[in-house]
Order: structure tokens, then sequence, then C-alpha cells
């Protein structure tokens, strides 16, 4: 525990947003404490459920990302740390293709999803997107009620039968998102009145609905405060026994938190990869115990 | 040394006196600009109250008539009644109104005729059309009304003054006389006048109404909108959604911005080259003026909706592309109801703008002389600015009151309209 902390506790760390646990800091020690013990457990053996091979990612002629190899375990929370413009959240929108909204983008070699590469063409994005879902920087609810969010995306894939399925679907998506409480009452009333953290909790209780097996989060906490950024934390915890989570963050104390495997990204190249643990007290490249250290980035 | 400088640092230096005086600067910059927004607001509003004005103290008269009730001696020694259209009512009418006004017509008839000058036609087609309907009339005497002739309505209104010399105005002092004697009597009166909305164009100006071009102008704007919002909206959907962005749509982009600038009256002659002459869609009809300010207004609707769609935060379309909705769907379900708002006012402007247009729609035959409403899309029909530009070319005084009347009509046309899409834009702001 000391030893994870103790990169997190430099002060040189302190310009991150995320807080940091510090004996003087007690107002964010209940979240701390919940969401850190998780945090060891052993990581995932097996057959890995994402598997990128020599990933290239160009925006035009500029390569963005350079072979990227990563396995990926299912079942488990895998963080993308590194400094901004390093490619992570390129290479995290590859998974799911979201790079092909962007004219410009070309992905080379071969990301594999449960052995079948994404990238193929007989490979439709809509149901790979339904499989791999994405939470993004911002809350983007949709401008509709708090139902209708929730319901879109089994909605159009056809997941309900009916209106009672299609409820029971909502509710538990809410539930497992742990926004039913707060919700319940006002299910259709705008989801955009929600507050920022309620907000990114619809988006993945959005995302959730559809049964995805992968989810990704691109920096899910950046645009939140830090009791917030508790609970989204709190949740990845819990969402860990169901899917397997990508999860994109500026914030190394927030990567040690939630993580199991955590990969360092740096210029577009995949520095190292391994359990959040040992790359946090034991990195083996130079660049990634300057990155963790605080000193550049 | 250095310490007691800082120390004693004097409270104003040179460089915080030269920060006070560009301060001082920026705020009076800052104060000439809001005056002069000011005054360009003030400029504008005095321009619209000027033009406004204008058109209304033109105008207004329009909206008040005097109209005259006579009984008439439908005499059966006048009335033929083997040939009922045959008959001389102009004469009867002449006659009641003498035996009013208690004098007799001379043998050569110049009385009879100077009093006919005092009333409308309207009341001879009044009486033909009572006897047709019920022969029994004939023999009794009726109380007939109807709208005073438009000159005779001007010398009410302080139009046609006594103080002119006698052979300068329509009127001579007699006719005046007997104008006079009339109202003191009670049998003419002045109200609201309804025939100017019930009517259509007429050659008589105190007949004319705007009823046939207010329907030409709903029925032609029905056209237009049917057309260019559907073409207009699906058109810059694609290109801002779907098409790649590569030279072709490129040059589409430049021509679409091109096409918005061209002149009305060239989308006419393409009209009368393309419509008329080439798929013979019938001249002057509602329809081919829709199809042609349809293709007038697209460039605008395309515009405004791909400013309007451009405007939908790309967070949306990721949230939708995130939970597997497909392309289409993302458009459909998500972007364009957001943009619609913004749609409905490209939309409505450059609809108002068609309305009010008058020089395409004189190349395709819509400059003619239509005395009633449309009898449907591809009849004969008029709109109100081509309405306008009629009358004010017309030469009787009478009608240049009514091109006054007819501007306000088409400006109430237009504020409805305007109104009709704050309404629909706020329904749509509020769909959640």
């Amino acid at each position: 525990m000391t030893q994870i902390l103790n990169p997190l506790a430099s002060p040189l760390v302190k310009g991150h947003a995320m807080p940091v646990q510090s004996p003087d800091d007690t107002a964010h020690t209940p979240m701390i404490h919940t969401t850190v013990p998780h945090a060891h457990a052993a990581a995932p053996v097996g057959e890995p459920k994402i598997k990128a091979r020599d990933v290239k990612v160009f925006y035009g002629d500029k390569q963005a990302l350079f072979d990227v190899n990563i396995d990926i375990p299912a079942k488990s929370v895998t963080a993308f740390i590194g400094p901004s413009g390093c490619g992570k959240s390129t290479f995290l929108r590859s998974i799911n293709r979201m790079n092909d909204t962007i004219p410009s983008a070309r992905v080379e070699g071969s990301i594999e999803i449960d052995g079948a590469d994404v990238n193929l063409k007989s490979v439709d994005p809509v149901v790979l997107r339904s499989r791999v879902g994405m939470v993004f920087q911002k809350p983007n609810p949709f401008p509709k009620t708090i139902f209708e969010n929730v319901a879109y995306g089994p909605r159009i894939h056809g997941l309900a039968t009916g209106k009672v399925e299609l409820e029971a679907i909502v509710e538990s998506s809410l539930k497992k998102a742990g926004l039913w409480n707060e919700v319940a009452d006002r299910l259709h009333q705008p989801g955009t009145g929600l507050s920022g953290g309620q907000q990114q909790r619809l988006v993945i209780a959005r995302a959730i609905a559809v049964s995805p097996e992968v989810i990704l989060m691109d920096e899910p906490c950046s645009a939140l405060d830090p009791i917030a950024t508790a609970r989204i934390e709190e949740l990845i915890d819990e969402l860990r026994s169901q899917f397997c989570i990508v999860i994109v963050t500026h914030s190394m104390a927030q990567a040690a938190r939630v993580s199991q495997r955590t990969a360092f990204f740096h210029l577009g190249k995949l520095v190292e990869s391994g359990p959040t643990e040992e790359m946090f007290t034991n990195p083996r490249d130079s660049r990634t115990q300057d990155y963790i250290t605080g000193r550049f980035g | 040394m250095t310490d007691a400088t800082f120390g004693a640092a004097p409270p104003r230096s040179a460089a915080s006196t030269a920060m006070e005086a560009r301060l001082k600067k920026r705020h009076r910059s800052e104060r000439i600009f809001k005056a002069q927004g000011l005054a360009a607001i003030i400029v504008a509003l005095v321009f619209l109250v000027v033009l406004v004005g204008r058109i209304v103290s033109q105008g207004y008269t329009t909206f008040e008539s005097h109209t005259l009730s006579v009984p008439v001696y439908l005499n059966p020694d006048r009335i033929d009644r083997s040939d009922l259209t045959g008959v001389n009512y102009d004469y009867i009418v002449a006659e009641a109104m003498m035996k009013k006004l208690g004098v007799q017509d001379d043998d050569l008839g110049t009385v009879s005729t100077k009093v006919q000058d005092l009333v409308s036609r309207d009341f001879g087609f009044q009486l033909l059309n009572k006897i047709k309907a019920d022969p029994s009339l004939i023999g009794k005497t009726i109380t007939v009304s109807g709208s005073l002739k438009a000159d005779a309505d001007l010398y009410f209104k302080g139009e046609i003054k006594r103080s002119t010399a006698e052979g300068d105005r329509k009127l001579d002092n007699q006719q005046l006389d007997w104008l006079e004697q009339l109202r003191k009597s009670g049998a003419i009166k002045s109200g609201f006048n309804f025939a100017f909305f019930t009517n259509s164009d007429s050659t008589e100006p105190e007949q004319a109404g705007v009823l046939g071009a207010v329907v030409g102008s709903a029925m032609m704007l029905i056209i237009t909108a049917l057309i260019a919002v559907p073409v207009g909206v699906l058109a810059a959907t694609y290109l801002e959604e779907f098409a790649p962005k590569n030279r072709w749509t490129d040059i589409i982009e430049v021509n679409i911005n091109n096409l918005a600038a061209v002149p009305s009256i060239v989308y006419g002659l393409l009209g009368l080259a393309l419509f008329i002459n080439w798929l013979n869609v019938p001249r002057s009809s509602p329809l081919v003026g829709g199809l042609v300010l349809a293709l007038m207004a697209l460039p605008t609707v395309i515009i405004a909706t791909r400013s309007a769609l451009k405007a939908v935060p790309p967070s949306i379309r990721e949230a939708a592309l995130g939970v597997g909705a497909s392309k289409t769907q993302t458009v459909f379900h998500h972007v364009l109801p957001l943009a619609m708002p913004g749609v409905m006012t490209g939309a409505i402007l450059s609809l108002a703008h068609a309305l009010g247009e008058t020089a395409p729609l004189l190349m395709i035959g819509m400059v003619s002389f239509v005395p009633g409403v449309p009898e449907g899309f591809t009849g004969a029909a008029t709109v109100l600015p081509v309405q306008v530009f009629i009358w004010e070319n017309a030469s009787e005084r009478a009608f240049h009151e009514r091109t006054a009347a007819a501007i306000i009509v088409l400006l109430v046309f237009m504020i409805v309209m305007n109104a009709a899409a704050v309404i629909m834009r706020r329904r749509f702001e509020r769909r959640w």
C-alpha cells in the first residue's frame, strides 16, 4: 500500500487534478479506502479479451501510433496513462472503430476481440460498438429524458420485445450504474438536468444497457469534481466483475486506484505495460519512471 | 541598498501612470463603441418607423369605406322580363337616387349620368342578381346598399377637396353638393371596408380587394415550402453528414453558395424556360410560381440547414455512435432534431423572402389581371407583391391608397409567418 502510494504522495504529483492522499487531506479519505483495496486483485489469467498486434494509426500523413502490441484481459480494469497527445485515446478509439468517423484516420495492424479482428471489412461497426461500449471525457447524455437515454441503445438493437422488458433493462442498467436511487422518481425528466457526475453515470448506464463485453472510458472523470470522481471509480470497480474495462486517464493516482493493469504510452509508442502494482513500484523503463514520478508530462 | 529601494517604492511609478492612461483609453474606446452601436440601432429604427409610418399613413384610409343605402323602385316598365340581363339597371339606381336627391333628369340624361358617377356599378349587378333570384320583386321597392364610387369615397376622405379648381377634379360642385346632401340625410355611412378583404382585383378601385392575392400567395408558398424545405434539408443533411469531403463536394458547396446570390429574376427566366416552355406547367399559376420560388429558396435553406447541423456538438454524434447507432440513426434520431430550430429559422426566412418576391414572377406571367380567387394550383393567380406592383401602376388615384393597404396586408402576412416560426421553434426546442 505504502509502496504504491509512494510516488503518488510525492509533491510533484500535486499538479494533477486528482486528490492525492496525504495525512492532512482527510476530506477524501473515504473514497481512497473504498477503492484502493480492490486494486490489488491478482492480474487475471487466461486468454486475453483484446489482443492488439502492431497497431499503427495514421491521421493523414501523420503517424499517431507506432506498433502497439498489448493484451488486455477480460473482467479487469486496464488503465492507459501517458502525457497528452501520446496516442492513448487514439488507441482506445481504434478498439471500437470510432476512428472510422474521422475521414483521414487509417488503422493498420490487428486488434482482435475474442480472436476476431475488428478491422475486417466483414465486421459491422454498428455491431462492434454494441459489444464495445464507450464513455467519453465530457458527459454527453442525449438531450432527452433519463429513461430515453438508457432505452435508446436497447431499442435500436432490438434487445427488448416489449415495454415491460425495456423498463426492466433501464432499471437494471441504472442500478448497475448506481444511479437508480437518485433518479427513480424522475425518469422522465431531461438527462441533461442532472449534475456532471450523475450525467457521467447516466452515460455509463446507457453503455451498460446494450450489454457490452468491453467498456472503453476516455478520461471519464476529467470533467468531474473529486466526490463525483470517487463515485465513478467505485462504480468502475464494481463493474469490473462483469466487463472488460479499458480506461484512459491523466491521473496516475486514479490509474493506481482503479486498475489492475496499466499501460504507459509516450509519443505514440506503448512504452510498457504490466500489472499496475509493478508499474508503479518497479517500472522497467526509465521514461515510465520519469512520468510516474512527475518528472515530465 | 537595493532592499531599501524596494522597501520605499514610490506609490506611483512611471509604469503605473502609463498603465492608468492606457486603462482610461481602453474605457474610452469602449464607451465610444457602445455609443456607435446605439447610434446604429437608432438610425435603423428611424428608417423602419419612417417606412412603416409612411405606408400606414397612406394606406389606412383604405380600411374605411363609405356605403350608400337607397330604396330602389323596380319599375316594371323599365324591366323586360324576357331579357333580364339587358336591362339598364344603372339607370334604375340613378332614378332612385335622383328621387332621393329631389332632382329631375334632363332630356340629355346629364343629371342621371352625373348621379351614376357617384356610386359603384355594383348596385346594378346587385339588382340583376336579386331579380334573377326572385322575379316577384319587380314592381316593389327594395333597399340596396353598396359602396360609393372611388372618387366619391376619396372626397369624404379628404383626398378630393372642394378648394381644388372645379375643372381639375373628377367631381363637380353639384356632385359634391349631392354627396353632402346624401350624407346629411343618413343615406351615406362610413364603416370598415370588409370588401377589401372579401373581394379580389377589379377594374373598379372601390371593388378591388386583396382576397385573390392573399389566397394566391398562400397557395404559392405551400408549393414552395413543400418542395424547398424537404429537398433543401435532405440535400444539406447529405452534404454535411454523409458526403465525403473531396473536390466534388467542394464544387457543389461553392455552387450552392453562388446560387444563393443569383439575382431572382434569373430564376424567373429559368422557370419560364424549364417549367413553362419545356414542362408545360400552366403559366401564371401558383404551381409554377411555387416551383420557381422553391428553386430560389433552395440554396438559402441548404446553407441554413448546414450551419444548423454544424452547430450540433460532435459529442452527441459520438454518444449515438458509441452505443452502436448507425450513421443514419445518429443523424435522424439525434443530430437533425437538435438542428431543427435552426432549420426552421432558415426555412421560414427563405419562405418570407419568397413571399415578398416579385421579379421572377414577372417572367412567368403572374403580372396579369386576375379578378378572382385562383381556381386551384394550376389556375390563374396573382400574389400580394405582384398585386402591389399592378396597383402602383394603375392610373386611378384610389388604387394608390390600395397599394399601401396591400403592402400593409403583405407585412401582416409576413409577421404572422414569422410569429408562427418563432412558436414552432419554441416547440421544437422544448421537445425532450
